[in-house]
């Protein structure tokens, strides 16, 4: 049995690693409800910007936009968004799983798969792959729209420069703060939604009449960007505040786990130290009996 | 009073201004443009710049950055990447920033950079626009 000292040190680092547990639980909590927060706000611009690329995109054909242009497979992009930071359970791994199942299934079919890791638990995992094509690493911390514009220019280029033919993005997406799951989506070539079929079909048809300035086209050369920057930011929102949500829940799991192991390491203190007095009562008792003898 | 129309200024952190007013001036991609109640459908990108609107005789100023706006059922959306109200301009911010991107622009001038060119434009538009209406507010 260990022995009484060894024990009590062991319960006493226990203590102090559930301290740091639930210390970061909380931080996790504020900063998830920054980042819910920001989220939020960010969500009427996307819906009214969404709204207006369908709106635009109802009367015009697709083949005319170089980052709307459908080619054939040849390079696959992919975007994945994982955080900056460990200790926030499965969450990253499960992004990366989710990569790598992509991966695979493209390389399967003869395409060739090319990386850009925004976060560094990414990078750190397909660094040794050697696909890695760009990294952004240290900017999940603060959000920044600067950031997302960055690293949209970049992947623009790639694919106007025909390097990749079909760019996916790979973010953590947040359901609520118990559940995040990897959501995939297709960044390039843009596709604008056909989703809500009645209502698309209903702006498009009023679409006919919009007065444009300057011309259809041209206002859709700079929404095209404006849309990648969207999309971007807000996967890049999406996995921050999973993240956050992430950690919450792990780092909770990691105190009860602390406190079920004080639980277990105290009763088993307090049974060597009753083990102590015992012996110690058995010599003085057998000790005393031998005098009397 | 007359008929109104429905204003949205929405930006990446949130809807800004959202209120039904008289009429709106913004600076759009053919030069500054108004917009009444009951205008035609209308999809324009925006210039940075000074974006006004009146209600119930005052009038308001607002800097917007690039972006656009559409104009349908009598509500008029800008999605803009930044708004502010006058008074919440930093003037000594805005300053220092027309300052950076004055000097910066003298550096791509001599290293002939078009991309960072066109960035320290836009910056300087930015400022100069700060500039502008924190000026007229005081």
């Amino acid at each position: 049995m260990a022995s009484l000292k060894d024990v009590k040190t062991k319960i006493g680092g226990v203590k102090k690693t559930s301290q740091i547990t639930s210390a970061m639980n909380m931080v996790a909590a504020a900063r998830l409800r920054g980042a819910q927060q920001k989220m939020e706000d960010f969500r009427p611009y996307t819906e009214k910007f969404n709204q207006a690329m369908t709106n635009l995109s109802a009367n015009m054909e697709s083949g005319q936009f170089p980052l709307m242009e459908i080619r054939e497979v040849q390079t696959v992009e992919i975007v994945i968004i994982t955080s900056d930071r460990g200790l926030c359970g499965s969450f990253n791994a499960n992004i990366l799983k989710a990569a790598e199942k992509l991966m695979v299934r493209y390389e399967a079919e003869g395409k060739k798969v090319s990386l850009v890791c925004v976060g560094k638990k990414g990078n750190a995992y397909f660094k040794k792959r050697g696909t890695v094509r760009k990294a952004y690493t240290d900017i999940m911390g603060s959000f920044q729209m600067f950031n997302a514009r960055s690293i949209a220019q970049d992947i623009a280029a790639n694919f106007l420069a025909a390097e990749s033919d079909k760019v996916h993005v790979i973010y953590g997406k947040f359901q609520s703060v118990a559940v995040q799951r990897p959501e995939v989506e297709v960044l390039l070539p843009v596709q604008p939604e056909a989703s809500g079929s009645d209502e698309a079909a209903e702006t498009g048809a009023a679409a006919g009449d919009y007065i444009y300035e300057p011309s259809p086209t041209e206002i859709m050369d700079v929404l095209l960007p404006l849309y990648m920057n969207v999309m971007i930011y807000h996967a890049m929102l999406e996995t921050g505040a999973s993240e956050h949500a992430a950690r919450m829940t792990a780092m909770d799991n990691a105190t009860r786990a602390c406190r079920d192991m004080i639980h277990d390491l105290t009763l088993l203190y307090n049974k060597a130290r009753q083990a102590g007095i015992t012996a110690e009562l058995m010599d003085i008792v057998g000790g005393a009996e031998a005098l009397k003898g | 009073m007359a008929e109104k129309i429905t204003l949205e200024v929405v930006t990446p952190k949130g809807a800004i201004v959202s209120d039904d007013v008289d009429i709106v001036t913004a600076p759009g991609f053919a030069g500054e443009f108004g917009v009444l109640a009951n205008h035609a459908p209308f999809l324009s990108t925006i210039k940075v710049g000074t974006l006004r609107y009146k209600k119930d005789g005052s009038e308001v100023e607002l800097m917007i950055s690039g972006g656009f706006c559409e104009v349908s059922n009598n509500k008029i959306t800008f999605l803009v990447e930044s708004a502010e109200h006058g008074h919440e301009i930093d003037v000594d911010r805005a300053l220092r920033a027309k300052e950076r991107a004055e000097k910066r622009l003298l550096q791509t001038l001599e290293k002939q950079d078009k991309f960072d060119r066109t960035r320290a434009e836009a910056a300087l538009q930015r400022a100069m626009a700060r500039l502008k209406i924190a000026q007229r507010q005081q």
